[in-house]
């Protein structure tokens, strides 16, 4: 705010640069957008990140391998879980540990209704910046039940630390199964309703539609991953292109964006993906229950964790897109360097080329289409 | 202030008893505090879903407000970097007094996890004075709706009308 300028430059425009946060609510935590704007029109709005660096990948330098595991919680708190399977298969193929077959189950159930409740938030939030209110309090409350589902499996409700190096920390407790049954049964119906509530509500497809559209060429460019990418009609999912885990065992599609509304790639195309997926994601958490494995949940992992010298890298998909890991070990029981890539941070990049021309209001529809989260482009 | 159990209508009425003005304005303004969001991390999403259906901070009387002049109290919730200090305490220079603080969760308490970080400043005590701290990593939203109630006890508690903080309480501001 003290670099708020406003200035005329001539009589035929109103150009304005103005601060587009930090503190701001629709740009999804403390990042700062320096706008520039001719009347409503935007020429540029250029992204200021780095008000929520936390330096966890100096801290991974700093603690152990298993002592890293709760800061990967932060790395993304929105969807805590991926990070820390990206870092416990990192870790993993460090260690050259395999993982027994019941925990890599127990990763996929527990990602992917993470995954449902990461979406919740983010195509709540994107309809609350487009105007409506009520359908995140909707996305809230069925948020709530996944939450305490979470929370019987590891205790936590939002930084979980269930991953751990070699298996994952607890078994399903008693009656778990049925309770996940019964939501999904209840979430399907919901994911009806929300498209009745919202989705499909004319003046919200208005506002999306054919608004800041990303074509796939471009995308592939900058290098966005996930429902980013997918939103722009590029078929790539790193759960069934490079698969991890026990995704090869279940059946799903890649939802892709088609231009629903409009043209493929627009904001419409990458929320709706969201959607597409979290139905997704509950056919995969079915099918994960019925054929649940029996078995250790963890690995033999040898206590002092001390990998020899090489590096690893642990892809997996985030509810943000692709996640990796990347851990160099020098042989001692620190990392020699921990590296995140993130989905985030390359979203974040593109909407300096996306936002010449869109107006005021496009801006927050783009940047909530994108699904940025704070933590995720600072780390 | 004495209390009086009234059986018609089922509860503490302490307004029939009182002829203090003080009181009815400091009851009047504990039961409307309006807040700041000031979302800085994880513990954003938790304060998110204290304002949801489930937690529902408003029957409190606390609604959230973007800007700062609107705002009554703050909730610092998450990790405070350096680069965000001088905007926090920006942020908490434009609040109308009386003004109050809720630090919400560790990393804004102590700097928590992060206390190994060269980039985080270990408290927002170190930038803007702070009336209730709420533990956890993050708080569970009962956590910050307890955090609330002692909010309300405070400003209940103290003389309206000359409530007024030095303009640079904290250290290092």
């Amino acid at each position: 705010m003290e670099k708020l300028i406003l200035r005329r430059v001539d009589r035929q425009n109103e150009e304005m640069i103005l601060n587009f946060g930090p503190q701001h609510p629709s740009t999804h935590g403390v990042i700062n957008f320096l706008v520039e704007t001719d009347g409503e029109v935007l020429k540029r709005a250029t992204p200021d990140v780095g008000y929520l660096h936390r330096s966890i990948e100096k801290i991974g330098e700093l603690v152990g391998y298993p002592g890293f595991m709760p800061y990967t919680d932060r790395v993304d708190y929105v969807a805590a879980m991926f990070a820390n399977e990206g870092y416990a298969i990192a870790v993993e193929r460090l260690l050259k540990i395999e993982v027994p077959q019941r925990a890599q189950w127990l990763r996929a159930i527990s990602c992917e209704l993470c995954r449902i409740a990461s979406h919740l938030v983010s195509v709540g939030t994107m309809v609350m910046d487009i105007g409506a209110f009520t359908p995140m309090l909707h996305g809230i409350r069925e948020r709530e039940t996944i939450n305490d589902l979470l929370e019987a499996l590891c205790g936590a409700r939002l930084t979980y630390n269930y991953h751990r190096i070699g298996g994952v920390a607890f078994d399903l407790p008693e009656g778990w199964r049925d309770k996940v049954l019964h939501f999904l049964d209840h979430f399907d119906k919901f994911l009806a309703e929300f498209d009745r509530l919202i989705s499909f509500n004319e003046i919200y497809v208005k506002r999306l539609a054919n608004v800041a559209v990303i074509p796939g060429p471009m995308a592939i460019n900058y290098g966005l991953v996930g429902p980013n990418l997918r939103g722009s009609g590029v078929d790539w999912d790193v759960r069934r292109d490079l698969p991890y885990g026990a995704y090869p065992n279940f059946k799903f599609d890649v939802p892709v964006g088609k231009g629903f509304f409009g043209t493929a790639g627009d904001s419409f195309d990458r929320y709706y993906v969201r959607c597409l997926e979290m139905a997704e994601s509950s056919k995969i958490v079915r099918q994960a229950l019925d054929s649940l494995p029996e078995g250790e949940i963890t690995a033999k992992v040898p206590r002092n964790i001390k990998p020899e010298a090489g590096e690893a890298l642990g892809r997996v998909e985030s509810a943000r897109g692709e996640l990796a890991y990347y851990v160099i070990s020098d042989g001692t029981n620190k990392a020699y360097r921990v590296r995140a890539r993130t989905g985030s941070f390359t979203a974040m990049c593109i909407i300096e080329d996306i936002s010449r021309g869109l107006m005021v209001a496009d801006l927050v529809a783009l940047i909530s289409s994108l699904d940025v989260v704070a933590p995720e482009i600072d780390r | 202030m004495a209390a009086r159990m009234d059986p018609g209508i089922g509860g503490e009425v302490t307004l029939l008893h009182t002829s203090q003005l003080d009181n009815l304005i400091n009851l009047a303004r504990a039961s409307s505090l309006y807040y700041l969001t000031f979302g800085l991390a994880c513990c954003g999403i938790e304060l998110m879903q204290t304002g949801g259906p489930r937690a529902d901070l408003m029957r409190f009387g606390a609604i959230p407000r973007a800007s700062p002049r609107q705002a009554d109290f703050m909730i610092v919730a998450g990790t405070l970097t350096y680069k965000m200090a001088e905007r926090a305490r920006l942020l908490y220079d434009q609040m109308p007094e009386p003004k109050y603080v809720i630090s919400m969760g560790s990393c804004s308490n102590c700097g928590g996890l992060f206390q190994l970080g060269y980039s985080v400043c270990k408290g927002v005590d170190k930038v803007i004075p702070v009336d209730v701290y709420v533990p956890g990593c993050p708080p569970r939203p009962e956590a910050l709706t307890e955090g609330l109630l002692r909010l309300q006890e405070i400003v209940r508690s103290e003389p309206w009308s000359t409530k007024r903080r030095p303009a640079a309480q904290a250290e290092g501001a």
